[in-house]
């Protein structure tokens, strides 16, 4: 079998799992963006100012919040994956154990849980768009790039979360890793307040932070706004970014799978 | 006759105090659990904290202002703080026995092993409760301090927050240890979670008026959840301004408690003792 063949099986295993659940899930999917634009778009957006708008470059505020959520909701949910069920199937319930005493090697374990995020958040990132589109938030037809792109910032953030994961012994660290790097990043990454609010050397640090890549993309796309100049850095960090978390994976999920 | 209704009085307050007291050897193994997970914890303290920084300092440079009920405005900032010190509290209570108390009860079997011992089921709800409280007890201390030198306290009523938060953690760790004994598996955790929770997060008048905002007959609805008395009460605290409302906001917050303390016996004890 080869690498490809067998990863296919691997998200082949995964979907027989999630189909008794996707209906909840897309429920979800639809909710939460809902519950989030009016909060966060209708209501904080009622205190602003026509004034204070210039800072969100004169666009009303909800326009502004629901791709940066959009960016937001496709890290959350590739981290969230990558950590539990992973160690669930590193340790707790043994499946990776299983599955390496088939044809089946890691490469393709990891290529498979990376098509399988791939699956989870493309589709997650239709529905909110579908949401967004409600909203009549999208401006043009290149809002569709965010799908694609919000893939690549689910997929990023799963391959290096899967190389935390693979060297973790016990759940304690997913606690700090949710606190101390998802939540800021969440928070400071342009999801809710641009950054050009933030003095100059935290400008530079939001630039070297991922999800701040991934939200000016998708921003840029939703409201067709790319710039043609910085949207292929972004578009090369997310990838480099990938690239290092999926041989690192390999690396830390060989050595686990091993001991 | 009076002598007799005195002692059944006292008996019966030194059994409660017995229980209390016996409660705490739960309290007790909970801390020597968490010994290596205080990490776990710890970091709970700064969620409310990195919210207060991103949204009501970074959006706050935007919004600037917010008006209260009673006309008077305060900075985003002081607005929000207040509110994530309730958040806070909610956050911390429901966590812990929400998730926790679900894995001792269904995996763990805990309490089981609990039960083997002189311990019964009102010990281990009041201990699992003050554990709760415990934590939630460091997230408000520590909120309060941060908001403290932040100069976002306006009031020397705002002193009152940590006990008051202390009550918004007991009521929600009462109703979510009423509501962790109906859920079946782990997945269903997204149920109280995503349609409680986090709902109530967002549509409590945490980050902006929702009378000013929202349609009325919402507001009605929220006006029934405890997420948003927590806050209203804690925000009167903090501003200073205190009314009627703040009275009701207490009155409800001490009956919810009382009656998901109720539920979470019972529905333990179901549980527990076939």
């Amino acid at each position: 079998m080869t690498v490809l063949a067998a990863s296919g099986r691997v998200w082949q295993r995964n979907w027989l799992v999630y189909r008794r659940l996707w209906h909840r899930s897309l429920a979800f999917g639809f909710l939460q963006p809902v519950l989030f634009l009016t909060a966060m778009g209708i209501g904080i957006g009622a205190l602003l100012t026509p004034a204070s708008l210039e800072a969100f470059g004169g666009v009303p505020y909800i326009d502004w919040l629901g791709p940066g959520l959009l960016a937001a909701m496709a890290m959350q949910t590739a981290t969230f994956e990558s950590t539990y069920p992973i160690m669930n199937k590193i340790m707790w319930g043994r499946n990776y154990e299983a599955i390496l005493s088939t044809p089946v090697g890691i490469r393709s374990i990891l290529w498979g849980e990376l098509a399988w995020t791939a699956f989870r958040i493309g589709s997650l990132a239709a529905t909110f768009l579908v949401v967004l589109t409600v909203f009549g938030i999208p401006r043009s037809p290149m809002a569709m790039l965010a799908i694609p792109v919000a893939t690549l910032v689910g997929v990023a953030f799963a391959a290096c979360l899967i190389a935390f994961t693979a060297t973790q012994r016990n759940d304690v660290g997913f606690s700090a890793i949710f606190r101390f790097v998802i939540n800021p990043l969440f928070l400071f990454s342009g999801t809710f307040f641009p950054l050009t609010n933030l003095p100059e050397p935290l400008r530079a640090v939001a630039w070297a932070t991922p999800l701040f890549h991934g939200v000016e993309l998708i921003r840029g796309s939703i409201l067709d706004q790319l710039d043609p100049l910085t949207a292929p850095l972004h578009l090369g960090y997310l990838l480099v970014m990938l690239g290092i978390g999926a041989f690192f994976a390999e690396l830390t999920l060989t050595r686990r799978m091993a001991g | 006759m009076a002598a007799l209704t005195q002692t059944a009085s006292t008996g019966a307050l030194a059994t409660a105090w017995t229980r209390i007291w016996r409660s705490r050897r739960l309290v007790e193994r909970n801390i020597m659990v968490y010994r290596h997970q205080w990490i776990i914890i710890l970091s709970g303290v700064f969620e409310p904290i990195f919210y207060l920084l991103g949204i009501g300092l970074g959006l706050g440079r935007i919004i600037q202002e917010v008006p209260l009920p009673n006309g008077q405005v305060v900075a985003y900032a002081a607005y929000v703080a207040p509110a994530l010190v309730a958040t806070a509290a909610m956050n911390g209570a429901v966590f812990e026995t929400i998730f926790n108390v679900f894995f001792k009860l269904n995996y763990a079997k805990t309490y089981e092993g609990v039960l083997a011992t002189p311990m019964g089921i009102t010990e281990i709800a009041i201990g699992e409760m003050l554990w709760a409280l415990m934590r939630a007890a460091l997230y408000a201390v520590a909120m309060f301090v941060i908001m403290f030198f932040m100069g976002l306290i306006l009031s020397p009523l705002g002193i009152l927050m940590i006990p008051v938060s202390l009550l918004v953690a007991a009521a929600f760790a009462a109703a979510g240890l009423a509501g962790t004994s109906y859920l079946r598996t782990v997945n269903d955790f997204d149920v109280p979670m995503g349609l409680i929770v986090m709902p109530m997060f967002l549509f409590s008048g945490t980050f902006f008026p929702i009378e000013a905002v929202l349609p009325d007959w919402l507001v009605t609805i929220i006006q029934v959840t405890p997420l948003y008395h927590g806050i209203n009460l804690i925000r009167g605290l903090s501003t200073g301004i205190v009314g009627v409302g703040q009275v009701w906001d207490l009155l409800y917050l001490v009956v919810f408690f009382a009656i998901c303390m109720w539920l979470a016996m019972r529905q333990m004890e179901r549980k527990l003792i076939k």
